[in-house]
């Protein structure tokens, strides 16, 4: 499945191992939340970066405990008008998770900036969205709108800070 | 009024060029139609039953002659010569091309409006009092924070993609003519201890399918505090009102199955969460808005104008729309002027591009320039000069603007029904229209008194049917139009849904029900009262077998 970073599809080196299966030496590993209190501390002692994969209910505090050996938090966008996981994200960036955050399923291209500015790093989607929505709508879509009203959201040019600089 | 900056300017802008992104990438089918209807609804564009229709937002209701003359114009270069003022401070243009549209949306941004956000799963135009800033029974003015909502609201990253659409009310004053209490979130400015301003905070109202009256959430949050604690609803909302069905889908079915105390809790919690969030203090901004919103140089006025008193007594007609159309103002010698869009056999809220022009030329001479839209579907010139209401008459009355029944049996709010909507299971613009006609003798009108009579052509209620004195509310019933009558809605401060009353009426036969309910209701009620308080008096059940009478 195509992973889009800083508006490109790059190589995902992540990988989501089957339950019973034994890890390839040094893969980075996506795990489902239930399977986090049972498997991630042998597994980040055996050298993996682990990461996981949360339902679009899941309660962000819960990962807290979590935060300093997590590589990677990843929520689902089950569908594109879903907009759950942009709380979510937020909830995580200010809880103070600083690891990678990836949305996985269906976002839009003209969702990116949104969901960047909710503090996702990373966006998953699947090959025939890709296929209507290539590289370049994702490219454009970061650069579609260069302001924001709302504080404590990034990236955007913030327009309260904007009016105060010019002040 | 407010005024745009340079980055107000550029945010519009990038938007119009966004959604003309958007348009051309459906066309190619890079977008799906799924995913392209939530951005042109964010842009205020429906598919209706025979075109597009676009929703234009006046935010918290308040508008400029250059852009009420704007509005005429684009009514007359897009559409076919006319608008549509909407129960929520929009306007709707009936008849625009898909392809027409970014270049409309680049006309108003022209005059620093734009169709953000007026439809779509996200929080949509926020509306206010159509008299805030000028009512005599007015705490303060709503407008800076409801300009304050309405930015930090604009292209939101979290809560743009919501479970359900989401409206914001505002009042600053004693009487409720915001509908807050059937708003998602309502709010009323409020003094607290010490004069402090702050606002006493609604949520879970609503009409629809479901009515239901809000509950208050809190008695005060200090102004400096609001965006946060609307913040915080919107975080416990977003992450956990339904997705399974969009029927259950409101803030107001989440607090009802989580129960008022439970979600007062978790916004409460939420809130003390971000409470010290140094991202988040506004402030500063807020006081920037509320320069724009000064209260104008009023000249010191004489209370009682004599020009006026003259040309009361020489025409009986400017009279009587003085007594029935103009509203207290909080400066002496200055009142509040409604103009009313619901004339005898007119379609409630509709207005041609010539009759805008004439309403910004007459807040040009009269108001300051300014004007507001009200839930009624009514223009209100907010600053008229007592002594300039018969010359302010006279142009109003040359255009056929002068209808005196603000407020009276013939103000009939109704959606637009079946004659445009997709929704719609009945028509309602034809059931207006008769009622304007059969109550249109001006001294029956105001012997009748005041009284709201709303009408809705399907459950999804945008004719405000539930909060009507008399609601009405058109369905199909085996293949025809039947209406249904509700009794004792209320949208103010003394919030009520109405009652059903029982089977309903043909097309045909229900303004004859609703001319026996009046006549009873005449007939029955005591010295100087109203509809309301004879209903309330009397009963339900005696009111509605009135209707029902011949039968």
């Amino acid at each position: 499945m195509p992973l889009i970073k800083d508006g490109h599809f790059v190589a995902d080196d992540w990988s989501r191992p089957v339950e019973g299966e034994p890890a390839v030496a040094g893969a980075k590993l996506i795990l489902a939340f239930a399977r986090l209190e049972a498997e991630a501390s042998d597994l980040i002692e055996a050298g993996h970066a682990v990461g996981v994969e949360i339902t679009n209910d899941t309660d962000p505090a819960a990962l807290e405990p979590w935060f300093d050996r997590l590589a990677l938090i990843v929520v689902p966008f089950p569908r594109a008008a879903d907009g759950r996981g942009f709380s979510i994200a937020t909830r995580l960036r200010r809880l103070g998770y600083r690891g990678e955050l990836r949305a996985s399923g269906h976002l839009i291209a003209d969702q990116y900036t949104l969901a960047r500015s909710c503090g996702f790093d990373t966006v998953e989607i699947s090959d025939a969205q890709a296929a209507r929505q290539p590289e370049p709508h994702w490219l454009e879509a970061e650069h579609a709108m260069s302001l924001a009203y709302q504080r404590g959201y990034g990236p955007l040019r913030n327009i309260l800070g904007a009016r105060w600089a010019a002040q | 009024m407010y005024r745009y900056d340079e980055f107000d300017t550029q945010f519009v802008r990038e938007r119009v060029s966004q959604f003309r992104g958007q348009v051309e990438r459906r066309l190619t089918g890079a977008l799906n139609e799924d995913e392209f209807r939530p951005l042109r609804l964010m842009n205020g564009l429906y598919l209706q039953l025979h075109a597009y229709m676009l929703r234009v937002a006046i935010p918290y209701g308040t508008l400029s002659a250059h852009q009420m003359r704007q509005l005429g114009a684009i009514a007359d270069k897009y559409d076919r010569g006319y608008g549509h003022f909407t129960t929520r401070q929009n306007i709707q243009f009936n008849w625009p091309k898909l392809k027409d549209v970014p270049d409309i949306l680049d006309d108003l941004a022209d005059v620093e409006m734009h169709a953000i956000q007026t439809s779509g799963n996200c929080i949509r135009n926020v509306t206010a009092d159509p008299y805030a800033g000028v009512a005599a029974d007015e705490i303060a003015d709503p407008r800076p924070t409801g300009e304050l909502l309405r930015q930090w609201s604009s292209n939101h990253p979290e809560f743009s993609f919501l479970p359900r659409k989401f409206k914001i009310a505002l009042t600053g004053a004693r009487a409720d003519r915001a509908v807050i209490k059937f708003h998602d979130i309502g709010l009323r400015l409020v003094e607290g201890e010490g004069g402090q301003l702050g606002y006493e905070v609604w949520a879970g109202g609503g009409l629809g399918r479901t009515p239901m009256i809000g509950i208050k959430v809190r008695d005060f949050v200090p102004t400096a505090d609001l965006l946060r604690y609307v913040e915080a609803i919107m975080r416990v909302y977003n992450a956990e009102g339904r997705r399974d069905n969009k029927y259950k889908a409101r803030i107001k079915i989440l607090i009802h199955e989580k129960g008022g105390e439970d979600f007062r809790a978790e916004v409460e919690q939420e809130f003390a969460r971000i409470a010290h969030d140094p991202a988040a203090p506004v402030e500063k901004e807020l006081a920037r808005i509320q320069a724009f919103f000064a209260p104008p140089a009023y000249e010191a006025l004489p209370a009682e104008s004599e020009a006026l008193a003259k040309a009361k007594l020489a025409n009986p007609n400017f009279a009587r729309w003085v007594r029935v159309n103009t509203r207290a103002h909080k400066a002496p010698g200055y009142t509040i002027a409604v103009i009313s869009l619901k004339p005898k056999g007119g379609v409630p809220g509709d207005a041609t591009g010539d009759e805008m022009r004439v309403m910004a030329d007459a807040a040009d001479a009269y108001s300051m320039s300014e004007l507001r839209v009200s839930a009624e579907q009514n223009i209100v010139l907010p600053n008229v000069k007592a002594s300039d209401l018969f010359a302010l008459w006279q142009m109003l009355d040359r255009a056929g603007l002068a209808s005196s029944n603000a407020e009276l049996i013939s103000d009939v709010v109704s959606c637009p029904g079946m004659d445009y909507c997709a929704l719609a299971t009945a028509r309602s613009i034809p059931i207006a229209q008769e009622i304007t006609e059969r109550f249109a003798e001006p001294v029956l009108q105001e012997q009748i008194g005041p009284i709201r009579i709303k009408i809705s052509g399907c459950i999804n209620a945008c004719g405000h049917h539930h909060v009507g004195d008399i609601g009405i509310l058109g369905l199909e019933k085996t293949g025809a139009e039947a209406y249904q009558i509700t009794l004792g809605g209320d949208p103010t401060e003394s919030a009520a849904i109405g009652e059903r009353s029982g089977p309903g009426f043909p097309a045909e036969g229900v303004v004859d029900a609703i001319e026996r309910l009046i006549h009873f209701y005449l007939g029955r009620r005591e010295d100087g009262e109203t509809f309301k308080q004879t209903y309330h008096r009397l009963g339900h059940s005696v009111m509605k077998d009135a209707l029902y009478a011949s039968h």
